[in-house]
């Protein structure tokens, strides 16, 4: 059952729930940021206009810093930026930014602890026909190894309007991945959010699905047909990587005694291993951690790749299915 | 080398072609990049059709010309010139940036043969194409290595360090050429990060430069020969090209780098190649 507390989109379920890209939210949130915070300021890689930055920059010209294709540059620019007050904001394709320049953003970025925010967009196999080389799906995993950073990986473009904006708030690195195709929109102004707190988007006491980023609408879907079939799911949108929110995921892992992670990304150091770092070690629960196997994207149509990888609500319920299998095995 | 005039007609006819198979492409794959490819579609066809050293017939052959595709968004004219030369079938251009083709949105070397390495992401290839360069030289190899660079790499540190690199080892077995379309994603190269002067840029960094017109394949044809004769430095020749050349509305525009044409810009775009840009009145003729 879905949680009235969270306040989703009625639409949710319907067939012409918006859609809008996530990283059209970072833009918007960008405008409404600019005005509340004078010390922002944002640096720009050569792409403009579909990391959404263009907004920013003709609003505010003199806050806005175009670096040409150099990633390294960006970043240490942007950690010289915080050394002297300002909170930059640098923005590129994920595979290049935290890809790329991922040594400068560890030492000259967390290690020196600067509010730098790193703004990966493009981010997942959902980027589509530009291929491997454009789809970050190591990104999580990079950026969560790196002490004081933050990571975060929203749902739809609310949710990464509103992580925009709390991002200036904490004086610490953060990460922020971003989706380049239409993403739908599940979240609403109502939509609790707070860096670092896991949501519980839907009720359940069988099994918990816990999800990020695009994937937060198909594990819903999932929980969906799954209650149809007297399967009692919970699912959490876990936004925030790190620090992950090890109350509520302990919790689940307590309450429903199995669960599985869907995330848009490597099956090795993204969310399902910070979940199976906790679970294993203060409670272990089965788990199934549903990802990318260990291996590159390739062209092709956003959709036509998630089938392709696994990332589908049927895959998601046969994960649920063989959790549940192994759960009543142990018992 | 004297070129015939015979000889340059078929491969501007060629050169022709090759642009129309860019515009089919990319209408058909429905997003990739239009105005470098059209832009370096001369270059292209001097380096298959005149200037590399490759059997098309054996992509893997040891005494080939290794050509290393820095910027690999310009991809669309790389596959339909290697098709043209008889590396694959035409047929098969139209399965670009399409699940499960060997034509990837950005090169990847393990889906075609032919290919000596994957880029995409910028600033990588001419480090690669070094290492080649190196490694050939120390095994006292006849064949050479030709690096195709954009000028927006110019913008990316690790070019600079792979210029430095050739300079100290006198890489003259390494051809690199820089597409001088003056435009990048955001704007004009100038003013996204100004790189005038270029040349003495490269120059100071022990390099031999060459500056030519992108679409003379007399000068072009030369520029690789002169490369050659230059016994103690990497050549550098910088392309002076028009990006989207060919197709009228699409020429000199920084708008047009990374969209394809929608079926009705195609249609014009198609037609003006067919005519030469009105030089030929009618399609047919
Ligand atoms: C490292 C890296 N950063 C950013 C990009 C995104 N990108 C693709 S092409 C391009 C610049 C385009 O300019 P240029 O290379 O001169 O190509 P042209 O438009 O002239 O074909 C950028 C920034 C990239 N591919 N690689
Ligand atoms: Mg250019």
């Amino acid at each position: 059952m879905l949680n009235d507390q969270a306040f989703l989109n009625a639409k949710l379920f319907e067939k012409d729930l918006e859609q809008v890209p996530s990283r059209d939210g970072f833009g918007e949130g960008l405008l409404i940021l600019g005005e509340e915070n004078p010390q922002v300021v944002v640096l720009c890689a050569d792409l403009s206009e579909s990391t959404r930055v263009q907004a920013f920059a003709e609003k505010y010209p003199e806050r806005f810093v175009e670096m040409g294709v150099a990633e390294q540059n960006l970043a240490s620019v942007g950690s010289g930026m915080a050394a002297a007050g300002k909170i930059p904001y640098i923005t590129s394709y994920a595979t290049f930014s935290p890809g790329r320049n991922w040594e400068q953003i560890r030492t000259t970025i967390c290690y020196n602890n600067q509010p730098v925010k790193v703004i990966g967009s493009h981010a997942g196999i959902s980027v589509g026909p530009d291929g491997a080389t454009h789809q970050a799906i190591e990104d999580l995993a990079l950026m969560r190894v790196l002490p004081e950073m933050v990571v975060i990986s929203p749902a739809d473009s609310l949710e990464a309007q509103k992580a925009t904006i709390e991002m200036a708030k904490i004086n610490k690195p953060c990460y922020l991945r971003l989706s380049r195709e239409k993403v739908p929109l599940i979240t609403t102004e109502k939509t609790p959010f707070k860096i670092g707190q896991a949501e519980i988007y839907f009720e359940g006491k069988d099994v918990t699905i816990i999800a990020t980023g695009q994937m937060v609408y198909k594990a819903l879907l999932a929980a969906k047909e799954l209650k149809e079939q007297g399967i009692s799911v919970r699912v959490i949108n876990c936004h925030t990587i790190k620090p992950l929110d090890t109350k509520t995921i302990l919790k689940a892992a307590e309450e429903t005694g199995a669960l599985v992670t869907v995330e848009e990304h490597q099956v090795f150091g993204g969310l399902g291993s910070a979940v199976s770092e906790q679970i294993s070690q203060k409670f272990p629960v089965p788990l199934k951690i549903i990802g990318i196997e260990d291996r590159f994207g390739e062209s092709g149509k956003p959709e036509e790749l998630l089938e392709k990888f696994g990332l589908t609500v049927q895959n998601i319920i046969h994960g649920v299915v063989t959790v549940l299998r192994m759960k009543s095995r142990l018992r | 080398m004297s070129l015939t005039a015979q000889k340059i007609k078929e491969l501007e006819e060629t050169a022709d072609l090759i642009r129309q198979d860019i515009i089919s492409m990319l209408l058909e794959a429905g997003s990739g990049h239009s105005a470098g490819p059209l832009g370096m579609a001369d270059i292209f066809t001097a380096l298959y059709f005149q200037i590399l050293q490759v059997d098309p017939k054996k992509p893997e052959w040891e005494e080939r010309d290794r050509l290393v595709l820095s910027n690999g968004h310009i991809c669309p004219v790389l596959y339909a010139t290697m098709a043209r030369v008889g590396y694959f079938p035409l047929s098969e251009l139209k399965t670009l940036r399409k699940l499960g083709s060997r034509l990837q949105g950005h090169p990847h070397r393990g889906s075609l043969p032919g290919l000596e390495t994957t880029s995409g992401p910028l600033g990588s290839g001419l480090s690669q194409a070094c290492g080649m360069a190196l490694a050939g030289l120390r095994d006292g190899v006849k064949w050479r290595v030709v690096c195709l660079l954009s000028d927006a790499e110019q913008d990316c540190g690790n070019t600079w360090e792979a210029a430095l690199f050739a300079g100290k080892y006198k890489l003259h077995n390494l051809t690199a050429l820089i597409d001088r379309n003056n435009i990048q994603i955001d704007g004009f190269t100038e003013d996204i990060m100004p790189l005038e002067p270029l040349k003495e840029k490269y120059e100071a960094f022990g390099w031999h430069v060459l500056e030519i017109d992108g679409h003379n394949f007399e000068a072009i044809i030369s520029a690789f020969e002169e490369a050659k004769t230059i016994f103690e430095k990497p050549t550098l020749i910088i392309a002076h090209t028009i990006p989207g050349k060919g197709v009228d509305f699409m020429e000199g525009k920084f708008e047009w780098h990374g969209k394809p044409p929608n079926q009705e810009e195609a249609k014009k775009a198609l037609h003006e190649l067919r005519t030469l840009q009105g030089k030929i009145r009618s399609e047919h003729q």
